[in-house]
Order: structure tokens, then C-alpha cells, then sequence
């Protein structure tokens, strides 16, 4: 947290880089501080107890951290544009279980038509919540709470009681989210992959600016001719086709599914998405950061566990995590307005 | 599209300019031309609110024009239409004299027409250069934002408006003069051929100004044409050629600049029937009820200090953004202050404590009141009850029928049309709203009311109703401070008159010497004469 002031601008100088360089360093401290209480709880956990950091240990919170990571890429583009998306938890359900039946009744499939089959349930779902926040122009908060329900209930309905058992699948199908490479999960790479291109695109394509532009100031964004309907229903559908895929991950991660996959993943999401440092109301943020806040919130779960400390404690963790991401989120706002705006009056503007 | 922006239309032309139309040359260049642009006979409504009935507006290539106008006159509904925001519901928009439909902001822009809102339309999260370009990036292989030219073209149009702003920070913090430089900057980027300013300067220095006017030069030697809205009639006269004045939403006068006098402007701005008093109500202010001393908020309004007294009605008149709603909301203490005092009936109120205020015989009508003055769902009878329930209720409950006798009394005395005391207030009309909120207040029976636009949106009869209540309750002995843009109004009604521009008290009337002419040069920085 070193919000420092750079020394005063010099007349004359074209366009100094201390107030850039200022503004890029609290932004990257905002990765930097996940980053931090991540390598810091790994640390202390392992110092207790060295079991954490055995290769079985760490493939099974990267697996689990990539699932939540992948539906965290989807949600921070939902979030930019200020909205929220409270169905991904629902849409990983039902495209669990549909391509875990696929996955199990017809053999010869090649995986990847699998993994299409649920990205188009996923999309359809997305599309949907996308056209009701934007044509509809119902909150999203409200929009998704609804499919959140509809969706698991149509989950429910189509499942029944009963459920896809690990035996039933064709191997290769259980066993490419075991695959490693060098010891990393090969899962965790491709999202890793995913991530990294997601926060290329948001950073070097309009389309990918525009969407920070309409959670930053709606109206203006209005006023700048930016079709805003059209990148938030882009945003929408994108999160709900990477909440199908994290479907068919988590049927090969788990094995058994019945109609309560994914129930509640919504709110870790959200979680993950905020203690990564994206700001709730839209304009700010980076995938990289949701992603790396995935893996903490995975690792601490894990953490708890291997130190023998109650699985009850988790939630009660999280959440403070939570308070203390959004008050550091603040805290480093107001200190940054206050900077940039002692820096405007000393210029004597 | 985007061929390198940054090299605006100006870019070469700045400072070699000459201003070769001020003079007649301006009516010579528009003999026969077609205008580039031109709103003919368009009107605009929101709902009951008619806010241009009658306007029309023609830009030619190479001329700056000025529209003028009091607030509400619709100057910023015509500025909205240009901008793609509004459809005119009627009358024609025409392009190089072809008729065209705006569909939305992007159409304008497409169009050639860049306009600079009065409020900056900034992404706070997004750095200054991604602000100008937002939309129309620079690009390089594969689509790719070109992020280097985008800075040096944001520079490039820095050096061109001649101040240091650095590109690569966000646009959270920048002063109310950097954003209105960004967004002038933003403007020149489109390259557009006609360039809208809404009050462009309200928030620059004079050396800024001097800057932009330099642009706007350079705009007018490069052929574009450019529309100024600005309150300060001298730097209507530095920088445009003609002009046009709109009242009421409907146009009044189109001429060009040379040969017209300021004086003039003014009466075209205001030039309406100034409704009489009724003579012999001339009121005898007693003791001192509100006094306001020094009262300061930084980078609001400043050192203001005057005395309401009871049985007397002072208006603070000004510009829309002059601080005088603030000032209003300090007194009552919904906002802080940073030096000064208020005093109620002798005795000193606490800051920033609106209790504390009604505690002390204050009552506040602001001016937003479907926002802050009702609540829109409930009745007519619980809306008139509100501020006054603790006198209304017994062992904790409210009592019906008190609730009910209150507000049908009260309903009475203020002449409030209705159709049930249980109908939801939002029936009513903007008028009778207006009355209800009043009502809500007298119930408490103060002893200082503040009423900040009381009559804006309301017909003219019922203005009328409002205007002898505000009499009537002056010679109750309430003493009243009234916020005010309508000049009428501020004459009918008004014992003193005082005038705030860009936030300070620049000059006081009497009711006798008060004149729509001095108070609007008052307002607008004619002359800083008779202060306090």
C-alpha cells in the first residue's frame, strides 16, 4: 500500500510518466496484494504442515481452483460492465449433467464435441440473461437470481433422481482432468491460456475497452456512440458459454453427478471475483486478478483443512477475506483520488 | 475510419489565425450558402414538461454562433438534439440542407458533429487518452488498440490546447477545468465539421479561455462551424459572429453580432411581460430570523453572508451552477461548510444537521421534489402528515383520524386540488405536488422557509396560487429565502434580491431597484456593481 506521491511535475516536461507510473503501480498493487496473502498463507500452512505442498495435495486445489478460476474469467466481464451474473452456478449444473450423460452413453464422441455441447447449453443460457438485462432492462441482479432458480429447477426436472456414476463414462473422459505436465494439471495450464488471452483481449481490443467504458459511466459511454446493449449481452453470453465448459470440467473432475452440481458456486464466484481486486460496481479490474482470486479462496480451503481446523471455519474466512478486499479496495480509491487531485491543484489548474 | 487522429482540423492553423469573420465578412460568407447544419421549427417534450416548443438554429461553415438563452429557455434540449440524444418530435433536421434522422449519438458523431456537454461524460476508471479515443482507438495489425499513438495523439491535442495533462492517468481526480479540457480535446479529435460547446469555459481560467479561443479560430479558418453556449455575453462578443436567443423554449431573435449591443441581448433574453405587484402589500421586515455569516465551502461558493428577516421574502437569483441551491442546502445542513456560521432566531446552528436546523423553526422545499420533497407512492394525507407525525401520534401510533383532519386543513388553507386525501400523491399535478410539499412543511409551522425553485414545471395559474401563498405567509411574519431562475418571479415576489455568480454574492437590489436587466448582469459578470 504505498499510494506515495510523486514528486511534482516539472513545467515544460510533455506528458510526465510519474503520474502514470503512480496509477499503474496502485492498480498492479491490487494484484500484488492478492498475490501476497497468497504466498504468505501457502508459507505459513506449509511451515505447519509440510503435507500441504505434496504434488497430490497441490494438483487437487489447482484443479479445483481452475473450475472456479475459468467461472471467474466469465463473471469479470459480466462485472466490468457493471452487472452481475448469479447464474453460473446453475448453468455448470445442468451442462455437468448433460454432457456427463453424453460422456456416458455415447462412446465413440470425441471429447471435444462434448465439451461443445456444453458450451452451447451454456451460451443459450447466457444469451437469454443478456437479452433480459438489456432489452428487458430488468437489474441483472434481479434477471440472474431468476435463471439462477429456473435453471436448477429445470436441472431438477430433467435429472430427476438420478445421477451419472464415474463408471459409466468412457476413460479418457475422467481422466484428462488428472493429466499433468510437469506436475501441473494440464487443466490448470488451458485455463491458465484462456486467462491470459481474456486479459490480452480486454487490453488491446476495443470491443474489450468499451466494456470497462459502460461499467465505468454508463451514460457516457451512451453519449461516445458505444453500443452498449450489444457488449453487455456480449458480456452475459461469454460467461454463461465458459460456465458451460466448467460444466464438463466438473463432471470429469468429480465423476458422480446429480441435479445439485454447482449449487451455490455463484456466490464463491462473486467472492473470488471481488477479493481479485474487480471493482463490484464496474469500470475496473482484470481477469488475472479473479482468477488469482479463485486460487486463494481455493487455497485456504484446502489450507483449513490440511491444518485440521474446522471445515466450518471456511465460510466464516471468506467472507472476511471478502471485507477486506472491498475495505483495501476502498481505501486504495480514496487514496488515489486524493493523490491525483492534491496533483491537478498543485499544478494550478 | 480513423486516419491519425490527433491532427485535428486546427492542428496547423493554430495561432497563425486570422479572425478575418468578425467582422462583416461573416454575413458575406453566408450569402446564399446552405448551412452545414440547421434545426428548423423543432419541438421537444418529456412528458407534461414542454421544453423547446419553437426552435430553430442554422450553423454555417467557418462562423462561431452563439445561443443564448435564460436557464430553461432549452438551450440544452437543442444542444441534446444535435447530439443524437433526442428526436425532435417535430420540425426538420437538416444536413448541407438535407433532411436527416439522428438515430443515437453515433449517428451524430458519424455525421460530423462533436459536442462538449456542460457536465463532463468521463469514464472516472479509464485513462485521459482512452477517454478522448474511447470508440476510435488508433490501431494496429490485427485490430489491436495502437496504445503509443493514443497517447501521442492525446499529447499531440494537449500541445494544441496548450495545457499539460498527462495522458496515461486515469481520469479520476482531474479538476473540473482538466475535464472540461479533455472532453474540448475529445471534441477536436472527431475532426468533426460542426463543433457544439455547452458552456465550454464555465469552469476555465482566463488563460484557458484565451486558448480555446484560439482553437475555435483556427476551427473557423479550417472551415467548421461552431455553436457556443455560453452565460458570459463578453466572450460571446470576443469570439462569435452571430447570434441567436431563444425564451421559453422558442426562438426570438437570429442576427449577427456587429452592431448589437449587450443591453440588447439582455431585454431579447429576458423580454418578456414582468407581472405587477399588487401595490400596497408593502411588508415591514421585523427582527433578524436567519442570518448567514461568511458561509464557505471550498471549491463551491465562497464568503457568503446575509440576513433574512421575518415577514421579508429574499430571492438569491444567479446562473444555474452559481452555488445558490448549495449555499441552501448548507443553511439547512444537509451539506457541510467549511467556515462561516448560520444562526436561527439568534442562536447558532450545529453543522451539517438538518435536526438541528428544524429544530430551530427551519423548513427546506427543495428543488427536486418527486426526489427529495415527496414520496411519490404514498397518499396526498401522508405526505402533508410527514414532517409532522410526532405532533400527530399517540402512545407511539399515528392516529387516522388526526392524520386525516391535519392534512384535509391544511389541503384547504393551501387550495390543494385533489381527488381523495388517499389517492397517491403522484396523481396530482406538478403544481398541486408543489403545494402538497409546502403543506408539509407549514404543518410544522416554521418560522424560516427555504424554498429553492418553487414554481419550476407549474402552469401559470397555479404559479400565480404559489406566488400570493409565499405572500401571504411573509405577512404571517415567516421569514422566506427563495432560490430562484425566473426572473418574473424573483421581481414579483422578492423584497430583496440577491445575486450570486460563480459562488459568491455579487450584488444586492432592493425591490425598487431591481431590474430584470441589472440582475441578469449581475449574474452573468456584466458588472460587479452594488455588492452586498
Amino acid at each position: 500500500m504505498t499510494a506515495t506521491l510523486a514528486p511534482a511535475r516539472e513545467p515544460g516536461s510533455p506528458a510526465p510518466a510519474s503520474s502514470r507510473r503512480l496509477a499503474e503501480r496502485v492498480f498492479r498493487i491490487r494484484e500484488f496484494g492478492i498475490v501476497a496473502v497468497l504466498i504468505v498463507f501457502v508459507a505459513v500452512t506449509a511451515g505447519i504442515q509440510p503435507r500441504f505442498l505434496s504434488s497430490t495435495n497441490v494438483q487437487f486445489v489447482l484443479v479445483d481452483a481452475t473450475i472456479y478460476a475459468l467461472l471467474a474469467l466469465g463473471e469479470t466481464l459480466v462485472v466490468i460492465t457493471r452487472n452481475v451474473d448469479l447464474s453460473v452456478g446453475s448453468v455448470l449444473g445442468i451442462s455437468a449433467f448433460l454432457s456427463a450423460r453424453l460422456a456416458s452413453q455415447a462412446h465413440g464422441l470425441p471429447l471435444p464435441v462434448v465439451f461443445l455441447a456444453g458450451l452451447g447449453i451454456g451460451l443459450g443460457f447466457g444469451v437469454v440473461n443478456g437479452l433480459m438485462v438489456t432489452l428487458g432492462r430488468v437489474p441483472s441482479l434481479v434477471v440472474t437470481l431468476a435463471t439462477l432458480y429456473i435453471i436448477r429447477g429445470i436441472d431438477v426436472l430433467v435429472v430427476g433422481g438420478t445421477q451419472v456414476v464415474p463408471s459409466s463414462y468412457y476413460p479418457s473422459f475422467l481422466s484428462m482432468s488428472k493429466a499433468t505436465l510437469a506436475g501441473v494439471p494440464d487443466l490448470a495450464i488451458a485455463v491458465a491460456v484462456l486467462v491470459a488471452l481474456g486479459w490480452y483481449a480486454l487490453r488491446t481490443f476495443r470491443s474489450g475497452r468499451e466494456l470497462y467504458a459502460v461499467g465505468s459511466n454508463p451514460d457516457a459511454a451512451r453519449l461516445a456512440g458505444i453500443p452498449t446493449g450489444r457488449r453487455v449481452l456480449f458480456a452475459f453470453a461469454i460467461s454463461g458459454a465458459i460456465a458451460g465448459v466448467a460444466g464438463v470440467l466438473w463432471a470429469s473432475r468429480y465423476g458422480t453427478v446429480d441435479s445439485t452440481a454447482g449449487t451455490s458456486y455463484e456466490l464463491q464466484v462473486v467472492a473470488a471475483v471481488v477479493v481479485g481486486g474487480v471493482a463490484i460496481f464496474g469500470g475496473s479490474g482484470s481477469v488475472v486478478g479473479a482468477a488469482i482470486g479463485a486460487l486463494l479462496l481455493q487455497t485456504i480451503n484446502s489450507a483449513l483443512y490440511v491444518l485440521g481446523v474446522s471445515p466450518n471455519w471456511d465460510q466464516a474466512i471468506a467472507g472476511f477475506l471478502l471485507i477486506l478486499a472491498i475495505a483495501g479496495d476502498r481505501f486504495i480509491l480514496v487514496r488515489l483520488t486524493a493523490s491525483l487531485r492534491r496533483r491537478s491543484a498543485r499544478r494550478g489548474a | 475510419m480513423s486516419d491519425g487522429p490527433g491532427e485535428g482540423r486546427a492542428a496547423g492553423a493554430a495561432g497563425e489565425a486570422e479572425d478575418a469573420g468578425a467582422g462583416p465578412g461573416a454575413g458575406g460568407a453566408r450569402d446564399g450558402a446552405i448551412p452545414v447544419l440547421a434545426l428548423e421549427h423543432v419541438s421537444k417534450s418529456f412528458g407534461a414538461v414542454r421544453a423547446v416548443i419553437d426552435g430553430s438554429i442554422e450553423l454555417f461553415g467557418g462562423e462561431a454562433h452563439a445561443l443564448l438563452g435564460e436557464n430553461g429557455a432549452g438551450k440544452s434540449t437543442m444542444v441534446k438534439m444535435l447530439a443524437g440524444v433526442h428526436q425532435p418530435d417535430g420540425g426538420r433536421f437538416l444536413i448541407n440542407g438535407e433532411p436527416v434522422v439522428l438515430g443515437g449519438p453515433a449517428d451524430a458523431i458519424d455525421a460530423g458533429i462533436a459536442i462538449i456537454y456542460q457536465e463532463p461524460t468521463l469514464f472516472p476508471d479509464l485513462s485521459v487518452a482512452e477517454n478522448i479515443f474511447m470508440g476510435r482507438q488508433p490501431l494496429r495489425s490485427g485490430r489491436r488498440i495502437d496504445s503509443k499513438r493514443c497517447i501521442a495523439a492525446a499529447d499531440a491535442l494537449f500541445a494544441q490546447l496548450g495545457v499539460r495533462i498527462d495522458p496515461g492517468r486515469i481520469s479520476r481526480g482531474l479538476s473540473i477545468a482538466d475535464q472540461q479540457l479533455v472532453e474540448i480535446a475529445k471534441a477536436l479529435s472527431l475532426n468533426a465539421r460542426v463543433i457544439v460547446m455547452d458552456e465550454p469555459t464555465a469552469a476555465l481560467s482566463a488563460v484557458e479561455v484565451a486558448r480555446l479561443f484560439d482553437v475555435i479560430r483556427a476551427l473557423r479558418a479550417d472551415g467548421a462551424a461552431v455553436l457556443f453556449i455560453s452565460h458570459r455575453l463578453e466572450e460571446v462578443f470576443a469570439i462569435c459572429q452571430s447570434v441567436t436567443v431563444m425564451r421559453d423554449g422558442r426562438h426570438v431573435l437570429t442576427a449577427p453580432l456587429t452592431g448589437m449591443s449587450a443591453a440588447e441581448l439582455v431585454r431579447a433574453m429576458v423580454g418578456r411581460d414582468m407581472p405587477e405587484r399588487i401595490p400596497g402589500e408593502k411588508r415591514a421586515p421585523g427582527e433578524v430570523r436567519l442570518k448567514v455569516e461568511r458561509l464557505t465551502r471550498e471549491g463551491v461558493f465562497t464568503d457568503v453572508s446575509f440576513e433574512v428577516r421575518a415577514g421579508e421574502i429574499v430571492a438569491l437569483s444567479g446562473l444555474v451552477g452559481a452555488g445558490r441551491s448549495e449555499v441552501a442546502r448548507a443553511v439547512f445542513g444537509i451539506d457541510r461548510y467549511d467556515a462561516g456560521a448560520v444562526s436561527a432566531g439568534g442562536r447558532r446552528l450545529r453543522k451539517a444537521s438538518p435536526t438541528s436546523a428544524m429544530a430551530a423553526g427551519i423548513g427546506f422545499v427543495p428543488e427536486d421534489r418527486r426526489q427529495q420533497g415527496l414520496v411519490m407512492e404514498m397518499s396526498v394525507q401522508q405526505n402533508v402528515a410527514l414532517a409532522s407525525l410526532s405532533t400527530l401520534r399517540k402512545a407511539g401510533l399515528i392516529r387516522a383520524s388526526a392524520e386525516r383532519s391535519f392534512a384535509s386543513d391544511w389541503a384547504v388553507r393551501l387550495s390543494v386540488k385533489y381527488g381523495q386525501l388517499t389517492d397517491p400523491v403522484s396523481m396530482l399535478s406538478g403544481g398541486n405536488q408543489q403545494k402538497v410539499v409546502l403543506a408539509k412543511w407549514l404543518g410544522r409551522q416554521p418560522s424560516i422557509l427555504i424554498v429553492d425553485e418553487p414554481t419550476r414545471g407549474i402552469d401559470v395559474s397555479t404559479k400565480a396560487d404559489v406566488h400570493n401563498l409565499l405572500d401571504r405567509l411573509a405577512a404571517d411574519g415567516i421569514a422566506i429565502l427563495m432560490i430562484s431562475s425566473e426572473l418574473p418571479e424573483v421581481l414579483r415576489v422578492a423584497d430583496r434580491v440577491l445575486v450570486m455568480r460563480e459562488g459568491r454574492l455579487t450584488a444586492a437590489f432592493s425591490q425598487a431597484e431591481a431590474s430584470a436587466e441589472d440582475i441578469m448582469a449581475a449574474a452573468t459578470g456584466q458588472v460587479e456593481a452594488q455588492a452586498q
